[in-house]
């Protein structure tokens, strides 16, 4: 008798099924069977026995239906409720709670013991007396070194002269099968402050390796999403030769500060605002987004930016205390991924 | 009985010789003591009684040589001999140990030891190059992190980001006179001016406050008593602010406020006020800028 109002298969209509009788349903209450009410709540005619689950339903296009409507079901209530929450914050105006702050990654990262406090006396002290303290004081300016891995193909080669044009005061040489630990002390005795190499990997750039050069430390960075000028959208024209200024964001820990100034010593200390041109590290979940942008003011609370130069992302595999040196270096830091990446919400940088 | 014929008819050509290997145009021989690699009737080590061949063990070139003598041991079958680390003289070691045989080996001898040297002589260059090293990739390692980069990404709004930082260094005048946004500076020089004179202007308030109630009905705002003063008082702004009279109090504390005003492009609000009143003095005022003054600044 349950049986009788089945329609089993594909038919779409779903009044007609929610009449409909499944094995499970023959105890169900039998008022159902003979109502023609279509669009109601199907939980009017569920009276399962306890302990159902949706998932006990043998016939997968029967389970298929009573899941989705399970599902279309939570959707409403969810709507509801959401509604009236509103109304109700409505109906209290001014009085209404504040609204609560959703969770973040970034709002629940993990405490990290290392973030400088900016009072920290002991963190100004090493960076008063570290290696970029000579830039910093104002007694060095920058000079770069860029180059490359062995026999680079176009991409890399592209990239290195956008980078040169971003990076004031840099040189590009192309690497020809030289050892780098020969090429340091050639570029030291030719007062070069830094040295970047990018490496590649078929045809795409994908690491970066900045080492500071007079015994300074000694970054290594894989290099990812590597955007070059003409791949970026809405960008202007080519940057000027005006000195950009910097900006470095989020660069929380101890590591992250020493991070944050090799960056900064790259770049000359005198921005030349009339050029407009800012480039910017931002550190996010341990990424570091480099872009170039060119910036007018339109009003006094009003900017507008238009991203030029070359766009790629970084993200810190090792730092080591002298020049490169990847056999007897010393590490002060390297990224382990089976140690350090378990946690979601805990980052180094 | 050994005949080499007969060996060739059967492995060489027509049945399974287990060091051959055949391909769509020719066949090799994988057998480690032949000369050439090839198979065929003249360099294959099993049908021929009379072979030699080169072999390379760790740098150390040797000369083995077969004869049809030892045929019938095994293990005393073939003849090693080290050569020489200097090429010529091994050359010279070859030519005598093959003396008076077949013109082929001893070419094949030759050449195949060239080659060796020549790989061996590149193996040494290599090693002191730097080597690439080949570091593996884990797939599962690279999904994940461009998943958590593409994130990243999204949760750092960087446009968002960088606007912000660009408008605090606007605000903390690190540019300088570059830009002027008058209102900008107005409001800076207003709450500085606030902050000094906060106290003393409240006291004075208070007094003329009492004694417009007693007195008169009409006044409604300060600036009233400016219109008639400010045009003498323009240059007391530097002079103390409390002056003889309560009026000349008044107006000069004003007065300072107002002569802020005119320093900092003066603002259409003077007008304003000015104009409800119904009868009043006409007074020249000095703005620095014609522009800015008609500049909307609320």
């Amino acid at each position: 008798m349950a049986k009788a109002g089945e329609k089993s298969g594909g038919s779409g209509n779903k009044g007609l099924k929610r009449k409909a009788a499944t094995e499970e349903r023959q105890e169900a209450a039998v008022a159902e069977h003979g109502t023609t009410e279509s669009g109601v709540q199907p939980s009017k005619a569920a009276a399962f026995p306890p302990g159902f689950s949706v998932s006990e339903i043998k016939n997968k296009q029967r389970r298929h239906l009573m899941f989705s409507r399970w599902k279309q079901q939570q959707r409403k209530e969810k709507l509801a409720a959401k509604k009236k929450l509103k109304k109700e914050r409505e109906a209290l105006g001014d009085k209404a709670p504040p609204k609560p702050i959703p969770k973040t990654i970034d709002n629940q990262r993990v405490y990290d013991e290392t973030i400088v406090d900016p009072n920290d006396e002991e963190v100004a002290y090493d960076e008063a007396t570290d290696e970029f303290a000579s830039y910093f004081n104002r007694q060095t300016s920058p000079k770069i070194l860029i180059t490359t891995s062995d026999r680079p193909h176009g991409r890399t080669v592209r990239l290195c002269e956008q980078l040169s044009t971003v990076i004031p005061n840099s040189h590009v040489y192309y690497r020809r099968g030289l050892a780098l630990k020969k090429i340091i002390p050639q570029c030291i005795s030719r007062d070069f402050t830094d040295l970047i190499v990018i490496n590649e990997d078929r045809k795409i750039p994908n690491g970066l390796i900045l080492s500071h050069l007079p015994n300074g430390p000694t970054a290594h960075f894989k290099m990812s999403s590597v955007h070059l000028r003409k791949e970026i959208k809405r960008r202007g024209k080519d940057p000027t030769e005006h000195i950009p200024e910097i900006i470095l964001n989020n660069f929380t820990t101890r590591l992250g500060h020493s991070v944050g100034r090799m960056f900064a010593s790259l770049f000359p200390h005198n921005p030349q605002f009339i050029g407009r041109q800012v480039a910017t590290f931002h550190n996010q979940r341990d990424y570091i987004f480099f872009r170039f942008h060119r910036y007018i003011f339109k009003s006094e609370k009003k900017v507008g930016i238009q991203e030029l130069g070359p766009r790629f992302t970084l993200k810190l595999r090792s730092l080591q205390k002298g020049t490169f040196d990847s056999k007897y270096g010393e590490y002060e830091w390297v990224h382990k991924p089976r140690e350090m990446d378990t946690s979601r919400r805990k980052f180094h940088l | 009985m050994q005949s080499d014929d007969v060996i060739w008819d059967t492995l060489g050509n027509k049945q399974f010789c287990s060091f051959k290997i055949r391909t769509k145009t020719q066949s090799f021989c994988r057998n480690e003591y032949s000369l050439t690699g090839l198979c065929n009737r003249s360099s294959c080590p099993l049908a021929n009684s009379q072979y030699a061949t080169i072999k390379e063990e760790k740098g150390q070139c040797y000369l083995y040589m077969k004869v049809i003598e030892r045929a019938a041991f095994p293990r005393r079958l073939w003849e090693r001999v080290r050569l020489h680390k200097n090429y010529e003289k091994a050359l010279e070691q070859i030519d005598e140990n093959l003396i008076y045989w077949p013109r082929f080996i001893r070419h094949k001898c030759k050449q195949r030891f060239t080659k060796i040297t020549q790989y061996l002589i590149r193996i040494r260059k290599l090693t002191l190059k730097r080597q690439r090293k080949l570091v593996p990739l884990s797939k599962k390692v690279e999904r994940r992190e461009k998943r958590r980069e593409e994130k990243a990404l999204i949760a750092a709004q960087l446009d968002n980001a960088i606007e912000k930082e660009l408008l605090e260094r606007l605000k903390q005048d690190t540019y300088g006179d570059i830009y002027n946004f008058p209102i900008h500076a107005f409001d800076k020089a207003l709450e500085q001016q606030e902050a000094d004179s906060g106290s003393s202007d409240a006291e004075e308030k208070d007094d003329e406050e009492d004694k417009e109630d007693v007195g008169k009905r009409e006044f409604v705002e300060d600036d009233e008593v400016d219109e008639s003063d400010i045009s003498d008082f323009e240059d007391m702004d530097k002079l103390d602010a409390s002056g003889d009279e309560d009026e000349d109090d008044k107006s000069s504390s004003e007065e300072e406020e107002k002569a802020v005003d005119t320093k900092y492009k003066g603002k259409a609000p003077l007008k304003g006020p000015l104009r409800r009143k119904k009868a009043y003095v006409e007074i020249e005022y000095e703005l620095e800028t014609e522009p800015e003054a008609k500049a909307k600044t609320t």
